[in-house]
Order: structure tokens, then sequence, then C-alpha cells
């Protein structure tokens, strides 16, 4: 009984200050919003961490807390399911959302929605607590929707600037895309399994693994590929997972506290987490997991190539995400789940840590986010440059580090998955090692070593910064260094984040990798179906304890081809910078792909968005005005007086004669009165 | 006391809409409108019992009153809910709250007159949601016609003769045919015009798709449904706040409730052979009017097709003959009851301070109307079925049912998550947020204490059925479920 208040308090908690500080915001003092919020959150990471150590002791919990509603034979609950996966869940949300909160007391000093924005994040966390926690699919979608209205309002937090309210718009609709497919998922789970609670539709999965459904045609489709299908096609709109990733890079212009929150470490992973959750389902259907290993690898790959030439330094890091989201999905594809939630904490940690440094970074620089005009920043601040090269080499998997941990054992199931499409998404990790090693490291010269570029004054990085000011305007939020001024080292209340941040990211993955990803901490959590898919069965053979996998990975090719990615970096960034110059000429037919971002935007915008409103044009002038209202309505009093004479011939005066006399007589006395007044 | 609620629940407003007119006509506005409020208020009071009274087990009529009333042919009056009807009266004497309210210091002409016909209005609806005699269904019917056509015709824009006409047009080309089908009933009765009389009359298949079909226009233009919508645009566009209010929260119900009390239960034979027809039409009041909510420029437009979009899953989750579908249609009907109402208020508040409806008028509101900006976000994403919200429940119900009917209806119907967000955003975010665009827009005063009443109100009411919708649906079960049972039996004979 006790626990169970404790699990209703983590939720609850951050909701409370979300509300205090939310309804009023322009009433209480600064100081009362950020203080009730992050006492919020600091209650739900302590009680967090005694769920978790709670459930270590084996009590897992399942079970409901009110009907939400009962139709027919089904019945829809709010309630919670505690196990290791949620705890893991719940530790690394609070914990990341309690370093944003911290760090936004400095980042959104100036800021004068400072309270509306500590309502925002709260509210987040209070999201995405109940996304994991739930014992349900639809409270999955309840959470799943709610971190994309909080998504929706902290991208659009600065609404008077233009892209940021096109971009939370454009997230908001192509999560919507996804959440399109996830409805149906959810609705076939419930059409077949007759509920929606997991343990049950877990237990019933089976029983459908040879049933087939008639959709297209006359071909059978496997009920458990359409289901997990289209599941997926939700994780793909949350996690932006290629084609519905177009929305992440966009989203950066949020304030970066929340790029950290939402946009890297929680909200992004909780299509990981939901494949994850669903393990039962998805080990029904080979070739779902094949269309979701192909799906990560392209996304691993090919947003990792355009985090090359990026100049912003949050895009830079955006589309490292994008690139690691890729992996953890890859690594579902390969069924193991416990890596790729293993890769989600670990991420989660390191690319907190990089994007609140990237935050550090444009604080010192005065809002210019452009890595062009940086360079040589250890100097001036060298807490956030330690800590960023903390992340950059825990992200690019130096060996003992986190990531290390994590993205190996990612490459390692791939490398011993043989479902179809493994081995493209074998190639694409393994070239990802190196794309990712490059670019974390040209932004990481580039800002911290190297010449110093800031404070060179006028308008000429104006023009490019950032990759679309089509619509930026001249009041936005980048005003740079003065010619002369210095960056300098961020208030405490930014860099402790970046401290308390940078030593999960270093140690996690050591301590970890043991019980979580080999161990039992996922029995009875995570399924495998270890006959059909055996990599996680053969991978746990070749594990001989964390130390031993660090050495060995010294002399293995994911390391040199990390080492490789550095060392090119810093030849071409610091050493020669006219060889970057000169292949950008060379291959400008490439760089122009990449820098139109694959035409995905373009084509959207063509495709989709005018498409519609085309469509919407001609059914509405074609339609409505022309054939309804033209033909029909037109001819409809030569229609009326026809029907009306019919009705002449049938009435015989005794019914319709009592209505229209009433009518009549209502009609005359009202517009008695009408014309009195 | 009890046995006579629903006649007061009809009585007390028609009656006190004649005393406001009373009250008014010496030109005492304020008056007539503290007097409108009260009787609102205790038209809503007596709604009230109606729900926590309501007996959830028993799937009947319930609050049953019957008295001769033309004993030469029959005609009785006979009043009844049960758990698909009674939610609709408690929903139309709280919107007549809103509604008397939303005009407070917006109508300044012919004030008695404006707050009367709401209320006679508002006792007429009443007495739709509860007749049980097909004629004192259809005087009640036809007679809602003519406090909506005046609230058009003399408070309106400048369009509004028009605008009135088609509306009268449209509807009474609708209730001809419905008065056919009910001659047609009372003479196979054998002189009954008793609702569920006709309900068990056994009737061949021919007949049944006749009077299905006469039932399906009349109801269909009232809902509307696809394509005999056109109408509704224009009135909403002409209409004063408070007609549009109560036209998208109650009169739009009316067709809906048609179906669930006459074509259901009195054709089911018909019903189901000719479903796919309502269905494919639902389908495209979902998909093709999305599309062209989205190109709307008129704020009022817009939302008064996305209320055709959401009346389509009403219809479409009838029509798949299951629980969900129909709770759900019924759940969607009361909250859209809740959000069009909101959204229509909405777009009011701000029509009174700039005289636009214009979405390129306005621009960056949120500057100068923060708190209005927040309340008309959650109505917004209300609009968009949002979780947590009551526009979520019935797309949501609507939907998984859905599925189980048959995939490919369920993924039309789940399109609209896509469309039903892009146009309600697209339109936020072109309203609320930017830049201050003009001068209007600059001198925009947040809202008064008497609309943030008014939104906040609702704003609870939608997040209170989002949140804990059960209250709402188990009422409905055993009604439903007898429904259902009812229409799964063939009255062919």
């Amino acid at each position: 009984m006790e626990m169970q208040k404790l699990y209703l308090l983590v939720p609850l908690a951050p909701l409370f200050g979300a509300i205090v500080a939310g309804l009023f915001c322009r009433v209480i003092p600064r100081w009362v919003a950020h203080t009730v919020t992050i006492a919020g959150v600091a209650i739900a990471f302590i009680a967090s961490v005694v769920i978790f150590r709670d459930v270590q002791a084996g009590n897992v919990f399942n079970g409901s807390v009110y009907t939400w509603l009962t139709s027919g034979d089904y019945k829809f609950e709010v309630g919670f399911l505690i196990d290791t996966l949620t705890t893991t869940m719940m530790l690394v949300v609070t914990f990341v959302s309690l370093m944003v909160h911290i760090y936004t007391i400095g980042y959104m000093q100036e800021d004068p929605g400072y309270n509306r924005f500590f309502s925002y994040i709260s509210l987040f966390t209070f999201s995405m607590l109940m996304l994991v926690m739930s014992n349900n699919f639809m409270q999955l979608f309840f959470g799943w929707e709610a971190v994309g209205l909080v998504s929706y309002l902290l991208i659009g937090f600065w609404y008077t600037r233009p892209t940021a309210i096109f971009a939370n718009m454009k997230a908001f609709l192509v999560n919507r895309v996804g959440d399109f497919g996830f409805i149906l998922g959810i609705g076939l789970v419930l059409a077949h399994f007759g509920t929606l609670d997991y343990a049950e539709a877990f237990r019933k999965a089976p029983e459908f693994a040879g049933t087939t459904i008639n959709i297209l045609g006359s071909a059978d489709w496997s009920l458990m590929t359409v289901t997990c299908i289209c599941l997926f096609i939700g994780a793909m709109g949350k996690s932006a997972q290629v084609p519905l990733h177009v929305w992440l890079p966009d989203s950066m212009e949020g304030p970066t506290p929340i790029s950290a929150l939402i946009h890297a470490a929680t909200m992004v992973t909780a299509g990981i987490f939901m494949v994850a959750r669903m393990s039962p389902l998805f080990e029904l259907s080979t070739t779902a997991l094949s269309f979701v290993i192909v799906i990560g690898a392209i996304t691993a790959l090919f947003m990792g190539f355009l985090g090359i030439i990026q100049n912003d330094i949050k895009r830079v890091v955006a589309y490292s995400t994008l690139s690691q989201l890729g992996y953890m999905t890859v690594a579902l594809g390969a069924s193991a789940y416990s890596v790729a939630i293993f890769h989600l904490m670990t991420h989660a940690f390191f690319k907190a840590l990089l994007f609140l440094a990237a935050g550090s970074v444009i604080i010192g620089m005065h809002h210019d986010q452009d890595i062009r005009n940086m360079g040589g920043l250890r100097k001036y601040m060298p807490i956030t440059w330690i800590t960023s090269l903390i992340g950059s080499l825990a992200l690019i998997g130096t060996p003992f580090l986190s990531g290390f941990y994590s993205k190996d054992s990612i490459i390692e199931a791939v490398a011993l998955s043989h479902i179809p499409g493994a081995g493209f998404a074998y190639f694409s990790v393994l070239a990802g090692v190196f794309v990712t090693a490059f670019y974390s490291f040209r932004m990481y010269f580039l800002v911290f070593h190297g010449e110093e570029r800031f404070g060179k004054a006028d308008d000429d990085h104006h023009g490019h910064h950032g990759d679309h000011d089509d619509e930026e305007t001249s009041h936005d939020h980048h005003h740079g260094l003065a010619p002369g001024q210095k960056p300098h080292e961020t208030p405490w209340v930014v860099t402790l984040p970046l401290v308390l941040l940078a030593i999960p990211s270093v140690v996690i993955g050591y301590l970890a990798i043991g019980p979580m990803v080999f161990g039992d901490y996922f029995k009875g959590v995570i399924f495998i179906d270890h006959h059909a898919h055996p990599a996680m069965e053969h991978l746990a053979e070749h594990f001989h304890g964390a130390a031993a996998m660090g050495v060995h990975a010294l002399t293995s090719l994911p390391f040199f081809l990390a080492l490789a990615g550095v060392v090119v970096s810093w030849f071409f960034y610091m050493k020669r910078p006219d060889i970057p110059a000169a292949i950008q000429r060379r291959f400008s037919a490439i760089y122009t792909l990449f820098e139109n971002k694959y035409y995905f935007d373009k084509f959207n915008e063509v495709v989709f968005a005018g498409g519609a409103r085309f469509l919407g044009k001609v059914l509405w002038r074609g339609g409505d005005v022309g054939f309804i209202d033209g033909v029909i309505v037109n001819g409809s009093t030569k229609l009326v007086s026809m029907i009306s004479a019919i009705t002449r011939a049938f009435q015989t005066g005794y019914v319709y004669h009592y209505a229209f006399t009433m009518i009549i007589g209502v009609f005359v006395l009202m517009t008695l009165w009408i014309n009195r007044a | 006391m009890s046995n006579y609620l629903l006649s007061l629940a009809i009585w007390i407003p028609i009656i006190g809409g004649l005393a406001v007119l009373v009250a008014g006509s010496s030109g005492n506005d304020s008056k007539a409108r503290g007097l409108a409020l009260l009787v609102a208020i205790a038209g809503f009071l007596v709604a009230i019992p109606l729900w926590v009274g309501f007996d959830k087990a028993n799937g009947g009529m319930q609050f049953v009153e019957l008295a001769n009333w033309i004993p030469r042919f029959n005609i009785n009056y006979h009043l009844g809910v049960d758990g698909i009807s009674m939610l609709f009266v408690v929903l139309n004497s709280f919107i007549t709250i809103i509604v008397v309210a939303a005009g407070w210091e917006v109508i300044q002409e012919k004030v008695a007159q404006y707050n009367a016909a709401f209320l006679i209005m508002s006792g007429l609806m009443n007495g739709i949601f509860s007749a049980l005699d097909g004629v004192l269904f259809y005087v009640f019917f036809e007679a809602s016609l003519i406090p909506l056509y005046l609230i058009i015709g003399v408070w309106g824009g400048p369009n509004r003769v028009y605008a009135a006409f088609k509306f009268f047009l449209f509807t009474l080309f609708g209730s001809l045919l419905l008065l056919l089908a009910l001659m047609y009933l009372f003479i196979q009765s054998g002189g009954s015009f008793s609702i569920l009389d006709w309900h068990k009359l056994p009737i061949s298949l021919g007949a049944q798709i006749w009077l299905f079909l006469a039932f399906l226009v009349a109801f269909a233009v009232k809902v509307p449904m696809w394509p005999v919508h056109t109408w509704l645009p224009d009135a909403h566009v002409e209409a004063p706040t408070g007609g549009s209010i109560v036209l998208a929260a109650i009169a739009l119900k009316l067709g809906a409730y048609g179906f669930l009390r006459f074509s259901l239960p009195i054709a089911p034979d018909a019903s189901h052979e000719l479903s796919g027809l309502v269905i494919a039409l639902s389908l495209i009041a979902v998909v093709y009017i999305g599309f062209v909510a989205l190109v709307q420029a008129d704020m009022k437009k817009l939302v008064a097709y996305s209320s055709i979009a959401h009346m389509g899953f009403v219809t479409l989750g009838f029509f798949m003959f299951s629980s969900m579908g129909i709770e759900g249609a019924l759940v969607q009907m009361v909250s859209h009851g809740f959000v069009s109402g909101a959204m229509f208020f909405c777009i009011g508040v701000m029509y009174d301070r700039v005289h636009s409806r214009q979405i390129a008028d306005y621009g960056g509101v949120v500057n100068t109307m923060p708190k209005f900006a927040a309340l008309f976000m959650l109505f917004s994403m209300a609009n968009a079925g949002l979780p947590a919200t009551s526009g979520f429940v019935g797309e949501f119900m609507v939907i998984l049912g859905a599925v189980k009917f048959n995939f490919w209806v369920a993924v039309a119907a789940a399109s609209s998550m896509v469309i039903g967000a892009a146009y309600t955003l697209w339109m936020y975010k072109r309203v609320i947020f930017g830049d201050v665009a003009n001068h209007h827009v600059a001198e925009l005063t947040d809202i008064n204490t008497r609309e943030f009443a008014i939104l906040g109100v609702l704003a609870i009411c939608t997040l209170w059925m989002g949140l804990y919708p059960l209250p709402f649906t188990e009422v409905m079960h055993a009604s439903v479920t007898d429904l259902l049972r009812h229409v799964a039996i063939s009255k062919i004979q």
C-alpha cells in the first residue's frame, strides 16, 4: 500500500509543480516557480530511486488506479506497471529532468517567460512518466500525445519567431502522422486480443502468431506483422526515424534546455521504449523486425552524414541524436531490446550533457550558435570544455566510457543477427562509427580549439546561422559577441548539471552492462524468441565482463574507425582547413544534397502540404461551392415546390395541419414581439 | 416531483422565455437578461436530477410521462428518456446557460427577444430529446427551427437573410420527408403515434428502405452529412455567437439523435442494408470536409467545417453496430457540444473586439490576450482530438471500433488525426502566434471575468470528460445494449 502511494507521487509531484507554476505564472515571483517545480521533480526522482530499489528486491507491480471507460466488453483503465524497464526509464527521466530544471534557472534567467517555461517542463515530466509507467496501450497513447503537446508548446516557446511557430506545428503534424499508424496498431490489438492491458495482450499474442488478416486484395497478411508495423510507425514519428525525422532538426528552435530534455534524452526515446515494451509482440514477426532494422539503419547512417555539414551547434547535436536513435532502432530490430534500452540510457546522459554544454556555449557566445564564429573557447569556458569533451568521447564510443559499451553491444548484436536487412544494418552502424566520430570532433575542435574567431563583429555571419533562415527575422535571439568581447564561463546552476551528467556519462556503461544487458535485469520484462532471433544469446557467450570488453575493443574495428574519425576531423579542421573546402567544391552535388537534407522538407512541402491545400481548394470551390450549392441548391426551389406538391396530394389535412398551424402561430407571435421593440 | 422532471425541463425555459419577453417589453434590458439567466439556471437545475437519479441498469425509458393530447388521433403527450437521450437534455440545459451568458454584453438590441428565443428553443430541444410520440416529436422538431431561424435572421451578420433562408429551406425539405414517414408508420401501426410501438412494428424490407431513406434525408440535413451540409457554414458565419454555439452544440445533435431513435430501431434491416451508404457518406465528411476546412479563410467557416467532420465520426460510429461505435459516437456528440461551443465562443470573443472573422486580419493575439490564448489552445487541442480532452474519447472509441469493423474504414477515419490537427493548429498558428500583426490586434484587451468564467467552465467540462469519461458512458450502456440487441433482430416477416 505504501509503495502504491509512492507510485502515484512520482507523476503527481511534477504535475503539481506544473499546475502551480502554470496557472499562477503571472502572479508568483520567479523563485516560487522554480522552487516548486524543482521540488516536484526532485521528489519524483527520490521516489523513483526508492521504487527502483524496491523493484530490485523483487516487488513488481501491475495494477489499475481507476477505470477510465467501459464500453461493451471492453474496459479501459489508468494504471501502473512497475518493473525494471519502468524504473530504468523513471530514473533516467526524473534525473535528466532534474538536471534540466536546475540548468534552466541559469539559461532562461533573462527570459520573460521564465515561469511558463518551468510549468511546461514539469508538465512534460509528468506526461513522460505517465507514458513509461503505464500498464496499458490507452494510457501509453495518452502520455504519447501529451509529451507531443508539451513538445509543441516548447518548440514554439518563443511564439513570435516565425521559424519557431512553423517548427512546432511541423513537429506536431509529423508526429500525428506517426500516431495515425500507432492508433491503428492499438486498434488491431484491441480488435484481436480484446484488451489493451499489456500483460493480457502479451499473454494472448502467441495464439495469434499464425493468424492472417485480409487487408489488401486477396493476399493474406500476418496479423502480427501488420500490428507491429502500425505500432512502429508511431515510434517512427516520436523517435524521428526516416522518413518521419523531419521535425527533429527544426525542433531546435526551442530553448536549449528542452532540446536536451525532450529532443535528446527522453521524449524522442519513447518510441524505443515502446518497442522494447512490446517485445512479446515484435518477436512474433520477423518481417516487422526487418522493417525496424532497415529503417533504423537508414536513420543511423544517413542522418549522421547530415551532421557533418551543419554549422549551427545545436543542429550538429540534433543530427547526432537522429543518428543515435537510428542505432537504438537497429538494436530493436536485431532483437537486442535490452541493448537498445541500455543505449537509450547512456545516450540520455551524454546527449543531455552535450546539449546542455552546447547551451552553455551559446550563453557564453551571447546567443551566437554558429560554430564558425567560435574557436578556442576552452580557455574561457573550462568546465564546459571538459564536460563537452567527456560527452563527445562517450558519444563516439571511447572504450570504458558509457557510450562505448552500449554502441559496441549494438554493433556486435547486429553482426550476430541473421534477419533480412541485418547485413545492411551492420554496414550502416559500422560506417556510422566513423561518421559520428568525425562530426562530433569537427564540432569539438571548431568550438573549443584553434583560432578564436568570435568577436569579429559585423553582420557577415548573420546570413548563415541555422540553415533555413528564409523566414528568420531581424529580432530573433541571435546576438553574438561584440568586437573585442570574450566568452565567459556560465554560472554554477549551468555548470553543475554538466558535471552531474558527466559522471554517469563516464561510468554508467561500465557499471550497468553486466546486469542490464547480459544479466537477469530485464528477466520477465523483455521477451526474446531465442530460437528465431538468437543474436542476444550468442552475444552473451562472447561477454566476459566489462573490463575485458573494454580491453578487447582496443584492437577492434569500431575503435579504429572512431579513432580515424577523430584524427581526420583534427587534420581537416585544425591542420588543413583547405581540404574540407576543396572536398566541398569537388563534390558539390553531394554537398547540395546534404545541405538540402535529401530534399525531404521540400518534398513534404510541395507534395503533402501543397497537395493538401490544393485538394482542399478543389473540393471546396469545385465540390461545395460549385456543384452542391451551384447545381443542386440553385435548382432546389424547383425541387421544394415539387415535393410540396406531392405532399399536398398525400396529406389529408389532419396532422400536418396541426403542426403547420403551430409553426405559423409561433412564427407570427415572435415576429410581432420583435417588431414591437 | 421527479415524475414531472422532463415537463419541467421543457416548459420552464419556454414559459420563462415568454416571461422574459414580458419583462423586457418595457425596454428594461438588464431585467430581461437577469431573468433569462435565472430561467436558464432553473432549467439546468431541473435537468441535473435526470442524470443523478438515472437508473444505469435500466435500458428502457425513464422519467416517463403519459397523457392524452389529441385522443381522436391517438396523439399523446408522451415523454421519457433513456441512456441515449438523457445526456442531451442535460447538455442542452447546460449550454443554454452558456448561451445566455455569452450574449450578456454583446447583444444590445432586442435583448429580451434574443434571450427569449434561446430559452424557447432550449425548451423545444428538450422536447425533441424526450418526446416518445411521433407527432409530439415532429412538432418540437419543426418548432425548434423557428427560433434558430429568427436568431440568424434578426441578430445575424450582413448576409443573414440568405443564410437563414438556406438553413430553413434545407431543413424544411428534410422535415417534409420525415412527416411522410411518420404518416406511413401511423397507418401501418393501425393508428399509433407511439415511437416505442413503431420500434416493435414488423415492416417489409422494401418499406423499411423507403422509411430509412426518408429518415436519412431528414436527419442528414440536420447533422449535417455530406452532401447536404452546405447550409451549415453559411448559417454559422451569419449567426451571432450564441446562435453558433446552440447550432453546433445542440442543433446538430438532433439529426444524429434521430438516427438512433428512428432509423435504427424502426428500420433495422434497411439500416444494415444501407449501412455502407451511410458509412461512405460519413467518411467523405471526415476526409473531404477536413481538406475543405484546411483552406478556409474565415475562422467560423473553418470551425463549421470541422464540426461537419466531427459529426462524420458520429454517423460512422452509429452504423458500425457495435457498442464501441455507438457509445463512442454519443460521447463524441456530447464532447462536440463542449468543444465546438467553446471554439465558436472563442471566435466570438475575437469578433466582438475586432469585428472580423478573417484569419488574415489576426496574428500575434497571444501578445495582447495571453489568458485567452491559453484557453483557446486547450479547445483547439480538444478539437484536434488530443488525449485528456473530451475530443479524444469519442474519436478514439470510434476509430478503435472501426478497426474491428473494417481496417480501411479505420484508416480513413484515423486520417482525421492528421487533417484535424492540421486545420486546427494552422488556424491557431496564424491567429494567435507570431508578432502583433496590426493595430487591431495591438489594441486587444484580454478576456474579462465573464468571458473567462464561460471558457473556464467549458474547459473544466472538456478536461473532466477527457480524464474521466466513465460517468458519461456508464449511463449509456444498458440502452445501447438494448438497442443493439433490437437492431440485430430482423423485422421482416
